[in-house]
């Protein structure tokens, strides 16, 4: 089962070797994690997608909890929940007809292109997971050269999180 | 605003905690710190080796149930202390280690006698603290103690860079701290509390099982008006051993790996338990899930995150073990709830202890465990401290030596240090000079960290150290017997060395005491003499550890004496 769990946190030196080596040393397991900043300077937000079962899940916000340099720690419920993840893909560019084609899907997925080249376009997505991973399956087929990803980072939608 | 360094900053802090003896090593890296210590009141104990000093300090803390502190400079010295930090972290002991660093600007860059602590330490620390400016030190200090000693208590670090503890500053001492992220206290719920009492009360078959919990909160008082009140017998983990009198006739003793048969038995046919400072280790426990499906657990604890880790429970209550207890003990009087004795439950309990106790076979050797211990039992006054070392003599201690007097008791329980008996039985001596210490030891561990017999003796704080000496790493041994076929690897400590020899080397009394009666003449001459004294005892190498539950299996399957 896939969680999202957001991590208010000290914003001080150390605090992410600290959360993950809780992960680690525990045996579960980090999909994905990204930190920011907050409004005030003192704390920052994690943003942490994690799988396990409804226990292992369970036993982590409790872990994450009784850590001293962690002020709240929530569970996002998708729904009630906004998450989002950025990407930038270097998609390879073999034959002049590659380039329009991907602009095309680049254009559907309302990406913002960066970088175009002769050999290479470099195109910015930001979306859920989901919508990420169905765009890289569109243009897998042209070769991708490299590809980083954030992440999510997500916050409960208003009201959600006052129940 | 006095200026002052960091180091003088330290001590005044640490006084201001009411420190008045530390245990330590000096080195490079904390020479102004021990150069403080030289001006200060507080007694400095020299370890012989940091480990021990942590140990020393995690003893101190035990029998104080206040932060006992240890000290030991950068690189080796701090790496040195991990293991008694680690065993400090696993079964909940009140510590705070102060390690030396090499200078701010130095960090970083492998210099001499550097190790990242903070990083090393990270998993098996409640909390750590690098400052960074000689001004942060009274503050820290005042935060590894309220962290160290509240809710479920823990070992706390503190690393101080050299140029830290040398740099002059004008230094507040705050009198308080605040930490957002830390809430030890949490009021238990009376609701669920009373849901327990109902459950306990609806129960044929319920049973108190008391964990270490009960001794750190100090909750034997109210651990033994709920068994009375309500006529429920009581195992205990093996952590918690001590936290009910083993003579009391409710007492059924340790259950787990090697708890007693009736302990065992009884839980694995009980209904409901009133688990109490426990966090179901796997050696108490086994495997659960044969009989959980028909068990309700009640489960106390005043760490929130035990709850559901180990064992799924029926009500939980979070909060102070003793705290709670007391709620429950004080409802139970205001609706005058008693039970009476001659319940099924109750008559089946006396039924199974006189059955072990009957039929369980006792090894057939003069100097069998049995005999041995219960000879020490027999000579040495209730409310001495009793530590042990780890390995079959600890479980031979657990099954045989009887702890009346509560919270007497104390072992490396979680971690299974070898080599920490002797050393924190010299730190629970600091912390109760007047009470005799003995160290229940096998020879394989003590010779880990026997060179504390230093400290012992020219710091005067004389302990006894049992020896059952049965020339071989005994549990390994057993193991191998049990699990290998009889191919025995690597156990053999073939008689060396000679423990009267060491004791005398040190300047201590080394006694061989090779029958009963020596023994028992043994501990009545090391109890008048005051004096650090090892009692070297040849048992028979072939005797195991029964009853033995192995690992992975329930506690219904028990190995007994055939």
């Amino acid at each position: 089962m896939w969680s999202i769990i957001s991590v208010l946190v000290e914003n001080k030196p150390g605090i992410l070797f600290k959360v993950t080596n809780l992960f680690r040393s525990r045996n579960f397991n980090i999909d994905s994690i990204s930190v920011g900043v907050t409004e005030n300077p003192e704390f920052s937000r994690m943003t942490i997608t994690t799988l396990g079962d409804e226990k292992q899940v369970a036993q982590i916000i409790k872990q994450l909890d009784k850590m001293i340099d962690t002020i709240e720690v929530k569970r996002l419920d998708e729904k009630m929940s906004v998450y989002r993840e950025l990407v930038l893909m270097k998609i390879k560019v073999s034959k002049p007809s590659d380039s329009m084609e991907i602009m095309n899907i680049a254009k559907a997925f309302e990406c913002e292109v960066h970088d175009v080249r002769k050999t290479s376009i470099m195109v910015e997505l930001t979306a859920t997971p989901d919508r990420i991973n169905a765009f890289e399956d569109l243009v897998r087929g042209f070769g991708i050269i490299d590809i980083a990803r954030t992440g999510i980072c997500a916050l409960a939608r208003g009201g959600a999180d006052e129940s | 605003m006095e200026k002052m360094s960091g180091a003088r900053s330290l001590m005044v802090a640490l006084e201001k905690e009411g420190v008045d003896i530390a245990f330590g090593l000096p080195g490079g890296a904390n020479l102004p710190i021990y150069d403080e210590l030289y001006k200060s009141n507080i007694r400095h104990i020299l370890a012989r080796h940091e480990q021990s000093a942590a140990h020393m300090a995690d003893g101190f803390g035990r029998v104080s149930r206040r932060p006992g502190v240890c000290f030991a400079t950068s690189g080796p010295g701090a790496t040195n202390i991990v293991t008694g930090i680690a065993t400090a972290q696993a079964d909940s002991s009140p510590m705070v280690a102060i390690t030396g660093q090499v200078p701010l600007k130095m960090i970083g860059k492998d210099a001499f006698q550097e190790s990242d602590i903070i990083g090393i330490s990270n998993p098996i620390v409640k909390y750590a603290f690098q400052p960074t400016t000689a001004a942060e030190i009274p503050e820290v200090v005042k935060k590894a103690f309220y962290i160290s000693s509240t809710g479920r208590p823990g070992p706390v670090l503190i690393d101080i860079p050299k140029d830290v503890q040398q740099n002059e500053a004008e230094i507040p001492f705050p009198s308080e701290v605040k930490i957002r992220g830390y809430h030890p206290w949490v009021d238990p719920d009376i609701t669920q509390i009373e849901r327990a009492i109902d459950m306990l009360l609806s129960a044929e078959r319920p049973i108190i099982l008391a964990g270490g919990g009960v001794i750190i909160s100090g909750a034997f008082a109210e651990i033994q008006s709920i068994a009375e009140l309500l006529m429920i017998p009581v195992v205990t983990t093996f952590k918690g051993k001590g936290s009910f009198p083993e003579n009391h006739p409710l007492s059924l003793g340790p259950i787990g790996m090697h708890g007693h048969a009736e302990a065992n038995k009884m839980m694995t046919e009980a209904d409901c338990v009133l688990a109490a400072g426990s966090r179901f280790s796997d050696r108490s426990v086994g495997t659960f899930e044969e009989f959980e499906k028909r068990l309700k657990i009640i489960h106390m604890d005043v760490d929130p995150a035990e709850i559901g880790k180990n064992q799924t429970t029926t009500v939980a209550i979070v909060g102070d073990v003793k705290a709670s207890l007391r709620i429950m003990v004080k409802m139970l009087v205001q609706k005058a709830i008693k039970r009476n004795g001659d319940y099924p439950w109750v008559k089946r309990m006396k039924e199974t202890k006189d059955y072990y106790r009957e039929n369980l076979k006792l090894h057939d050797h003069p100097l069998a465990a049995a005999k041995v211990l219960r000879k020490l039992r027999e000579v040495l006054p209730h409310q001495s401290i009793v530590t042990t070392e780890v390995g079959q003599h600890q479980m031979w201690a657990s099954l045989f030596f009887d702890v009346i007097h509560p919270g007497t008791f104390f072992s490396s329980t979680g971690l299974g240090t070898m080599g920490w008996g002797f050393p924190a039985a010299i730190g629970a001596k600091a912390a109760k000079p007047g009470v005799p210490v003995v160290d229940i030891a096998g020879e394989g561990s003590f010779n880990m960290t026997e060179n504390s017999l230093a400290v012992s003796v020219l710091d005067n704080l004389p302990v006894i150290v049992f020896i059952m000496n049965n020339f071989s790493l005994g549990m390994v041994a057993q193991w191998q017997r049990t699990f290998y076929d009889r191919r025995m690897m690597a156990i053999d400590l073939k008689n060396c060395p000679d423990y009267v020899k060491i004791a005398q080397a040190y300047g201590a009394q080394g006694i061989r005491a090779q029958s009963l009666d020596e023994i028992g003449n043994a501990v009545k001459t090391a109890l008048k003499s005051d004096m650090a004294t090892v009692i070297d005892i040849p048992i028979d190498p072939q005797e195991d550890v029964l009853p033995f539950v192995a690992p992975g299996t329930p506690l219904t399957d028990m190995i007994l004496p055939s």
